[in-house]
């Protein structure tokens, strides 16, 4: 019997607030297993009427595998949230777009029919598990020129693109970096970030009990003049600054996902459903063009052309990347299209955990816009690759 | 504060309050959260002495003084809320008045939660106990987690009252009859500690959450509460008939059980009685008076002295050799398949989780024997006690043998055959001829001299005693028995084996009757001696009242058994025949086949009071225990003088896991100081004032 792919859908999304990593940030003496069950927990108590024992899948992403990263994290945080036993889970790494491949992988599960409903999510403490910690890279990268030496160097692979786009110049990446964070300074006043934010508590030997309720990151007052005076780090006389990059980070994500039909069986209200995802290699030293391949690829094979597409939700590790991929598209710098509420150099990039970040977003636009069909999320990966995912609003207008 | 305390109290870990604003979810605006920390893990729990309160008053003061605040909050460390007052600072305290500035200092800073212009709220995330819950009671709201694994009053069990609030709080709260759980009925039932479903159930609790976002959703109930969205309902107490009938049940169940020997649950439910007539004052000045009274008493500080030796005495017994000479324990041989031998044969293979290979020569008595464990098991996995894994596991490593050779590998055996030595040398000789050169052979004897039934054999330095108590599952004391050869290696892997099955050891040196039932003999053959000299059963029943023992003498009798309290009595008469005369009269009801002085109603048994009659010398109760007590001294001051333990204090960890002699006693040595009988008697104290006594 032929099989009939089943529509899969976005029911809700949450996350932690995000936290600064290092000793003095929110979640310094947090555990990031932790964090995630809080968010399991709360995306469970946000959606009542669905039995727990139906969830049939935890995919939790980390980068960093290690201690209370590690232990299979998606079925420890099940476990550890309460969750029933039947119920299974398991770890995914594909570094920043971790909780993006938890998505697209559980989300092709359901497609698939093996499963009805799957939380899908990601965690990184940066602070707790600083990049690359732990890593040991076969000497055959170098020795056999399989990677530049810049490859491994989030920053220097961002300096490599400028030179690929020489006509992005650091005033340009600093002048979006401005605009993202004014962008989430206005939704943070609308109230348009609060609402996916789950509250965390925090404790640390000295302060005591707290409790995270808002995004640490952000620096509403950034200023071009500001960004300019800036270290370029990774270059002498570079474009890359802490400015116009994302920060090191701390947080956790998770969502909830379910065939088209089971959510309706179950009375959960979906946001968005899933068209198509696409996964791209490029050249490790220039990471942060991946998002092109993987949105042409993603939009031929669905037969779109980006006018098609009314809501982008990209990942901002760095401005330059962001800028690349516009340039790519032939989009302007300040699209209203793109990251309406701002991004990660704002808001912070806590590896695994952002795609989720990125779709809890475009999924509360697509509430407000019932004008847009499409929207899509889309983020560079470390070693080389990009990742984007086709959604369709499901309140669209044109479909009644 | 008298400055006096806080020097009392030098060595106090510290119990910060740190401070830290919350923006409460749902705009209910800004909560000031205290959390409660000593800077400790778990593993040492906060507590409060006068640093800590003053640190608490201090950041009570800086949450007072803010008009920018919704609420104020107060948790613990991870796991920890707060288990009370910090009590290693009593002993010292030689006046009243500083007795009473403790108490007070406690309210004074306590009820400040209470009277704050916004509300508190308390959320007991972990273990709270005394005064820790006290502080919670002052607050306007309290969460609890289901992860609270102790909630308790356990003031009265130590010989205090719960007097930073608890018994003028707590029953306002939930009514007098569930106050009362807490305070006197808990204590009472081995300090038994409440979970946090129970605490939510009985209304202390508001509000209860799971650990995993506790703090989370406390913090967002909160929210809920203060923006109206929750309206916290709580029945209202019935200060009336109930409130009168509760006390008056519990007065009931005390004087049953103590005698009024314990000052400490009078006062408690004298301040629970009139808890619902006097206002906060008077009822908070009413508890710092009943703490000072009870503070510059000798029962709490007897008390506090029996809490340290059974938390630090019992965990580090004296004399033992050391750990590392102990050898592992693979597997177990027992030998004898009755009922004693099952039971042990479950407790180790329950604890040690290694084989047990029980033997007997007759085929039925061993398929009933290793079926009794069995059956157990099986009651545990019905209880839920165990799951089916584990109690297919359990039965899996009970097995029987009716030939020793079973023993072959055993690094452990234990004989548990009839109470004769040239039965028990026998079946320590047939052993050896199996086992390994090594392997511990101990014999849960009672009364027979361990040197001697090792004195035939090639390797006699292997032998210990190993003394359990009825019943061996629940009893916590384990007499370890040093014969004159035994090793120090053999003696270590008994104290590691002992503290494997959750065993509190005492070494106790090889003399007839070792500890306990030499004690409790020497009691009972001086109340039976008065009883053949013409003193009714009643009066030298009630006589020993005073002692608080768990149950009178003769009903203990019943429960031990004439016939195996005779044999005690006989062979400690062959040994002490000047202390221990054989009762005429218990020598008659055991050939008589009397179970007990008692029928099954529990009236006397008219033939039993006809045997015992024709004494011409009755005593009156007073002078029962006089001479019971006197008996009890001189007995416990010849042990010590024989070495049969290291100290008083071995005596008293042992009557009180043993026999459950009471801790406001102290055991019993505190309570022959204390009372002038063994100076009197002995011509010294056995414990020096201030020990277990208010200091001089």
């Amino acid at each position: 019997m032929p099989r009939t792919a089943r529509d899969v859908v976005f029911v809700d999304g949450v996350r932690t607030p995000f936290g600064k990593a290092g000793p003095k940030g929110l979640y310094a003496q947090t555990r990031a297993d932790d964090l995630v069950v809080r968010a399991i927990r709360e995306l469970m108590r946000r959606n009542p009427s669905l039995p727990p024992g139906r969830v049939d899948e935890v995919a939790i992403a980390a980068t960093t595998q290690i201690g209370d990263q590690g232990l299979t994290i998606g079925r420890s945080a099940a476990v550890l949230a309460g969750l029933p036993k039947s119920v299974p889970g398991y770890a995914v790494d594909r570094m920043c777009a971790g909780a993006m491949t938890a998505v697209t992988s559980t989300g092709a599960g359901i497609a698939f029919g093996a499963y009805d409903v799957a939380i899908a999510g990601g965690v990184e403490h940066m602070g707790r598990h600083p990049m690359g910690e732990g890593v040991d890279p076969n000497p055959r990268f170098l020795a056999e020129k399989l990677v530049d030496p810049s490859a491994l160097v989030m920053g220097s692979t961002a300096e490599n693109l400028h030179d690929r786009y020489p006509e992005i110049t650091k005033e340009r990446a600093d002048a979006y970096a401005v605009r993202s964070q004014r962008k989430v300074a206005a939704a943070y006043a609308d109230g348009k970030i609060q609402p996916d934010l789950v509250p965390a508590a925090v404790r640390s030997a000295e302060l005591g009990w707290g409790l995270a309720t808002e995004d640490e990151p952000p620096r509403p007052g950034t200023t071009a003049e500001g960004l300019a005076a800036l270290k370029t780090p990774f270059r002498v006389h570079g474009n890359v600054t802490a400015g116009n990059a994302a920060g090191l980070n701390d947080g956790a994500t998770a969502c909830l996902l379910a065939a088209e039909d089971v959510a309706g069986e179950l009375g959960l209200t979906p946001r968005m459903r899933l068209v198509d995802f696409s996964f791209a290699g490029v050249e490790p030293e220039v990471m942060g063009v991946g998002p092109v391949p993987a949105t042409e690829r993603l939009l031929a094979r669905n037969a779109l052309g980006m006018d098609d597409i009314g809501l982008i939700e990209i990942n901002e590790a760095f401005a330059v990347q962001v800028l690349a991929f516009l340039e790519h598209f032939k989009i302007a710098d300040d699209d209203a299209r793109v990251n309406p509420w701002g991004g990660a150099i704002a808001l912070g990039h806590p590896l695994a955990a952002s795609g989720v970040r990125l779709m809890n977003q475009l999924s509360r636009l697509f509430e407000e816009r019932p004008d847009v069909r499409y929207g899509l999320t889309t983020m560079c990966v470390g070693m080389g690759m990009g990742g984007s995912v086709l959604w369709e609003n499901v309140i669209w207008e044109g479909a009644k | 504060m008298s400055t006096g305390i806080k020097d009392l109290f030098a060595d106090e870990v510290v119990t910060h309050a740190l401070v830290r604003d919350v923006a409460l979810p749902r705009g209910a605006g800004t909560l000031a959260l205290i959390t409660l920390d000593n800077g400790f893990d778990h593993t040492k729990p906060s507590t409060f002495g006068p640093n800590g309160l003053a640190e608490l008053d201090a950041a009570l003061d800086a949450v007072a003084a803010r008009d920018d605040i919704a609420a104020v909050g107060v948790t613990g460390k991870p796991f920890v809320f707060a288990v009370g007052a910090d009590l290693k600072g009593v002993p010292l305290i030689g006046g009243r008045a500083d007795a009473l500035a403790i108490g007070r200092l406690g309210h004074d800073v306590f009820r400040r939660l209470g009277e704050l212009r916004v509300p508190s709220f308390a959320y007991y995330n972990g273990a709270a106990m005394g005064g820790g819950v006290e502080i919670g009671l002052h607050c306007t709201y309290r969460t609890i987690s289901t992860g609270v694994p102790a909630f308790a009053l356990p003031e009265t069990f130590l010989g205090l009252v719960p007097g930073w609030g608890g018994t003028y709080l707590l029953p306002r709260l939930i009514g007098a009859e569930r106050a009362l759980e807490l305070i006197v009925h808990n204590p009472l039932a081995q300090n038994r500690m409440l979970k946090g479903p129970r605490v939510h159930e009985l209304g202390i609790a508001d509000a209860i959450f799971e650990p995993a976002d506790f703090l989370e959703e406390s913090l967002d109930w909160t929210a809920r509460v203060l923006t109206g969205e929750t309206a916290v309902r709580r029945p209202e107490t019935d200060t009336g008939k109930a409130w009168d009938d509760a006390v008056a049940a519990a007065r009931w169940t005390v004087d049953a059980r103590l005698h009024g020997a314990a000052p400490s649950y009078v006062r408690a439910l004298d301040l629970v009685a009139a808890a619902k007539d006097r206002t906060r004052d008077e009822g908070f000045a009413a508890e710092d008076e009943a703490l000072a009274d009870l503070i510059m008493g000798d029962e709490l500080r007897a008390g506090l002295y029996a809490f340290e030796l059974t938390q630090k005495r019992a965990k580090r017994p004296a004399g033992a050799p050391d750990k590392a000479l102990a050898r592992p324990v693979t597997k177990v041989g027992v030998v004898g398949a009755g009922l004693m031998a099952s039971q042990l044969a479950l407790l180790f293979a329950r604890r040690l989780e290694v084989p047990v290979v029980l033997t007997d020569l007759d085929q039925d008595r061993l398929d009933k024997g290793v079926g009794h464990a069995h059956a157990e098991v099986e009651a545990l996995l019905g209880k839920g006690r165990v799951t089916a894994d584990k109690a297919a596991r359990l039965k899996s490593l009970i097995t029987g043998s009716l030939t020793k050779d079973a023993f072959a590998d055993a690094d452990f055996v234990i004989e548990a055959v009839f109470e004769e030595m040239a039965v028990k040398q026998k079946v320590f000789a047939e052993v050896e001829e199996h086992v390994s050169a090594e392997c511990v052979l101990a014999t849960n004897t009672s009364s027979l001299s361990v040197t001697e039934m090792a004195a035939g054999l090639r390797h006699p330095e292997r032998v210990v005693g190993f003394h359990f108590f009825n019943p061996v599952a629940v009893l916590p004391l384990l007499e370890v028995v040093r014969g004159e050869r035994t090793g120090d290696a053999a003696l270590a892997t008994a104290f590691a084996t002992g503290k494997a099955l959750r065993k509190s050891c005492v070494l106790v040196r090889d003399a007839p009757g070792f500890v306990v039932n030499r004690v409790l003999l020497r009691l009972l053959a001086e109340i039976v001696q008065a009883v053949d000299e013409g003193t009714p059963i009643e009066t030298a029943e009630r006589a020993a009242a005073p002692l608080g023992l768990p149950m009178p003498p003769f009903v203990l009798m019943g429960l031990v058994g004439p016939a195996i309290a005779l044999h005690v009595n006989e062979t400690l008469h062959a040994a002490f025949p000047g202390r221990f005369p054989v009762s005429a009269g218990l020598a008659a009801m055991v050939a008589a086949g009397k179970p007990g002085v008692y029928l099954p109603d529990f009236t006397l048994d008219p033939e039993v009071v006809e045997i015992f009659s024709g004494g011409t010398a009755p005593s009156t109760e007073e002078q029962v225990l006089e001479r019971a007590l006197a008996a009890l001294a001189d007995e416990i001051r010849v042990m010590l003088d024989e070495g049969v333990v290291a100290a008083p204090q071995d005596i008293d960890l042992c009557m009180i896991l043993g026999a459950g002699w009471p801790f406001h006693l102290g055991g019993v040595t505190p309570y022959l100081d204390r009372t002038g009988v063994a100076e009197k008697v002995t011509g010294k104290r056995f414990l020096d004032p201030g020990v277990a006594s208010v200091p001089a």
